[in-house]
């Protein structure tokens, strides 16, 4: 294990006091950033690339993986405390998680939430070291067929998001479909719904749109509900997670891990999509199905599990084959470029000593992750005990702020104004929002993966069908929605015969 | 009912996230400041036009970053104002009319996006300063390709146009897209029969490429070389005039035969209108910047290679990129 030894001495180079310093404060800012919408972990580690001019190469990259790994778990704060996700890959965390913290339960979801990241987080940055070359063969060799293929697969998996009555989760999704094509068309290059706005040309951020539907909708609805109804008190729980809660996360924090670490090492896979697919696969595994939509942990540890062991992911072919599949990532590489390093292929070879230090530092920053971020649930969770008035105007503060960090740019408060009418309206209608936020999210990868796919086969519709990894994909997507037929014609009667001989 | 001192801490907690938000929202704040003759110049705005960690805002911090070591302007502010392929910021370059302060970086990929956008401020209303750097495009195959040399490949293409697919890391109007198209021109394909495929930047293109999903690759070679060196990819040719340094072994487009000179370019515009006085500082600092020791090291450090024009022969160049950019989007129906 020639790995091995090679991780020991990156541990041995992180485990400095000045270094742990150092990875500490990378994974208090990433936190913060995690936390506050619309400033990500790319923004930030851009913005502070000049500062890390003065330090060593390795005191840079562990800086940056903690910015990394904290901003992944930040976003889940806000999500589940104010309804406001923070990163696009926590919005799924705001659906159950927001609803455990208005029952009471808001340490236990932060306490799933932190354990969930940690535990994604290492075994991902295991993976990370163990499975690399393979990995990234697999990555490559995907094409946009094989995309196209998991994004059906994801619609498909999401149907079980739509709520109790379809024809208000399909209406969600369409809207959210629309709202997803305003843009500049990135196959003909035309505009699209951009009404001659030229802010509106780049699309609308998923940020933007989840902070604005989630966050300013509730507060208006709390707004014009606020002298109706006398306000309920939220009761105080637990401060720490029971035997019963550890229980219901461990397999949801191991299954979001296997969905999250392959989506991240995928040029088109991204953190929102396991989120998904992990959010639908702990409703259909759940004992207790009445509970989801009404604070499910289980809808909170899945989700928060595959997100940041999707960033760990997005390690893997950065560093392998130079190839960053998010922003992050991109400027990660741009840093790399800064130290006169140039990432590639031969990265590992030429680079060894940087490599295993930036990858022991991961291991370092997740621990330092859950030992900042355990403690403070608790504390964290009697926020919500601020009275209710002070509490929105916070959480419009927030919104507001990030919305306007994201471009800077005064139209994007009147979108999040427009777009929190929207979620006021959808409230006031009973159509359920998360379906919106997948439309966003999805539709317009899976058309454009789908019209690439066309592309590369000449207009032929075979060309939407790829390698094996497509028709698994297929296969899965029959068999789910065949389930409920195979269920009653070939499972039930050999069960009954089975009982009944 | 919470005690006094958890509704503090909790009141604390709170504080210290929006604070530590904060910090990130106002990092770009405004600082005022005039200019004085003699000494390094002051007050000096440059904006991004895209989001940071992109190659303009490389460029932008690499030179505002030489500026203050070497003392040739003091406060340099660098700003990010990203939208519509940076013509939200051309925009605002655009109606500063007459703010000798502020200048904006750009590049060919912002030519592009002020057609594609159809935005009504174009840079031909703007006042050129400085071209700065430049980088050649590269036609890659991955390492089975049957194309062994351009001319293989243009025989391909010219019998099928429609049946090889190029791929390319930025959407239409951009560098990567210019570049197949002025070169399918140039070799006699007519620019409305290429089969573009549009990928998402570096990351996506090039496992697009190494996976053999599109025919060849157009983009700058930076994004190869690696790549190139681990046997990966193959270059068939360079776009610029002279072969580059990196790549000592690819011929040029023009060495093998076919009439066409493409690079990537970033330079630096100042808002309309502004006064000779104004210009000159402007020019007058970036000459000085390109004659310093640290700019000479960030173009070995980043592989940059120099190209730096200022003024009128600048705004020559400039108009002469607009016109060709603009009749070749005409026709392909996209400006």
């Amino acid at each position: 294990m020639d790995n091995l030894g090679n991780l020991l001495d990156g541990f041995a180079n992180v485990l400095t006091p000045m270094n742990l310093l150092i990875a500490l404060l990378g994974v208090t800012i990433g936190t913060a950033v995690g936390v506050l919408p619309g400033i990500g972990p790319a923004m930030t580690v851009a913005l502070l690339l000049p500062v890390t001019y003065g330090m060593e190469p390795a005191q840079a990259f562990i800086m940056f993986a903690g910015i990394f790994y904290g901003g992944m778990y930040g976003g889940s704060t806000t999500s589940i405390l104010l309804n406001t996700p923070g990163e696009s890959s926590s919005v799924i965390t705001a659906i159950e998680g927001n609803r455990m913290a208005k029952a009471g339960r808001a340490a236990q979801a932060l306490a799933t939430a932190a354990i969930g990241s940690f535990v994604a987080g290492t075994i991902a940055t295991l993976l990370l070291v163990v499975v690399t070359p393979p990995v990234v063969r697999f990555a490559v060799s995907l094409g946009a067929p094989d995309y196209f293929a998991l994004m059906l697969l994801s619609f498909v998996a999401v149907t079980a998001v739509l709520g109790a009555s379809r024809v208000r989760g399909f209406a969600a999704l369409l809207i959210g479909l629309v709202i997803g094509t305003i843009g500049i068309d990135s196959v003909s290059g035309q505009q699209r719904l951009t009404l001659g706005v030229p802010q509106l040309a780049d699309g609308i951020d998923v940020v933007v749109v989840a902070v604005g539907v989630f966050a300013v909708g509730e507060a208006l609805w709390i707004a014009a509900h606020l002298r109706r109804r006398a306000a309920e008190v939220i009761p105080v729980g637990r401060p720490w997670m029971g035997r019963q809660d550890w229980q219901r996360s461990w397999k949801p924090w191991l299954r979001g891990t296997a969905y999250g670490f392959p989506f991240g090492a995928l040029p088109a896979g991204g953190a929102e999509i396991p989120t998904f697919l992990s959010y639908a696969t702990e409703k259909k595994l759940t004992k207790h199905p009445e509970e989801f939509g009404r604070g499910a942990i289980e809808g909170v540890a899945g989700p928060e599990a595959a997100n940041n062991a999707s960033a760990a992911g997005t390690l893997v072919p950065m560093l392998a084959i130079g190839l960053p599949t998010n922003a992050t990532a991109a400027v990660m590489l741009a840093a790399f470029q800064q130290y006169g390093i140039q990432p590639g292929p031969l990265l590992f070879e030429r680079e060894s000593g940087l490599v295993w230090t930036l990858i022991a530092s991961l291991f370092v920053g997740n621990l330092l992750l859950l030992v900042l971020n355990l403690p403070l649930a608790p504390a964290w969770a009697r926020l919500l005990r601020i009275p209710r008035p002070y509490l929105y105007a916070g959480i419009l503060f927030f919104a507001s702020m990030g919305a306007y960090a994201v471009n800077a740019q005064p139209f994007d408060l009147f979108l999040l104004l427009v777009l929190g009418l929207l979620g006021f309206a959808m409230r006031r209608f009973g159509l359920p929002i998360l379906p919106l936020i997948v439309g966003v999210v999805l539709g317009s990868r899976a058309e454009l993966q789908g019209r690439r796919a066309l592309q590369l086969s000449g207009g032929e519709l075979t060309g939407l069908i790829g390698g094996w990894v497509s028709w698994t994909v297929y296969a899965v997507i029959l068999v789910m929605l065949f389930w409920p037929l195979l269920g009653r014609f070939v499972i039930r009667p050999v069960r009954e015969r089975l009982v009944n001989p | 009912m919470a005690t006094r001192r958890e509704l503090l801490f909790v009141g604390f907690a709170a504080a210290t996230v929006l604070a530590s938000g904060a910090c990130g929202a106002t990092a770009e704040k405004d600082e005022g400041g005039s200019g004085n003759a003699g000494g390094p110049a002051t007050g000096l705005r440059i904006m991004v036009p895209n989001t940071p960690g992109g190659g303009y805002d490389t460029t932008a911090r690499t030179a505002a970053k030489v500026l203050e070591d070497a003392k040739i302007a003091t406060g340099v502010q660098v700003f990010n104002l990203p939208g519509a392929g940076g013509t939200v910021g051309l925009q605002r370059t655009v109606n500063e009319k007459g703010n000798g302060k502020l200048a904006m970086q750009m590049g060919l990929g912002v030519v592009g996006a002020s057609y594609t956008s159809k935005s009504t401020a174009t840079l031909t209303q703007t006042t050129p300063l400085a071209k700065l750097i430049e980088e050649a495009g590269a036609i890659v195959v991955p390492k089975d390709s049957p194309y062994r040399t351009i001319g293989d490949l243009v025989a391909a293409w010219r019998a099928n146009p429609k049946g090889i697919a190029v791929g390319g890391g930025s959407s239409p109007g951009g560098p990567d897209h210019l570049l197949p198209m002025q070169l399918a021109k140039s070799v006699g394909i007519d620019p409305r029969q290429v089969n573009y495929v549009s990928y998402d930047g570096g990351g996506e293109l090039l496992p697009a490429v190494l996976g053999g999903k599109v025919a060849f690759g157009a983009s700058g070679f930076g994004e190869f070389l690696d790549q190139v060196e681990a046997g990966q990819i193959r270059v068939l040719a360079v776009t610029s005039a002279a072969p580059v340094a990196a790549l000592r072994d690819v011929p040029t487009l023009k060495s093998s035969g076919i009439d066409l000179v493409f690079t990537n370019w970033r330079g630096i515009v100042a808002p309309p209108g502004i006064s000779d006085a104004d210009r000159k500082v402007w020019i007058d600092v970036l000459t000085r910047m390109h004659e310093s020791e640290q700019w000479k090291a960030e173009l070995t450090k980043r592989g940059w290679t120099d190209a730096f024009v200022t003024g009128d022969e600048f705004a020559t160049f400039l108009t002469e990129q607009d016109r060709a950019v603009a009749d070749l989007l005409k026709q392909l129906g996209l400006a």
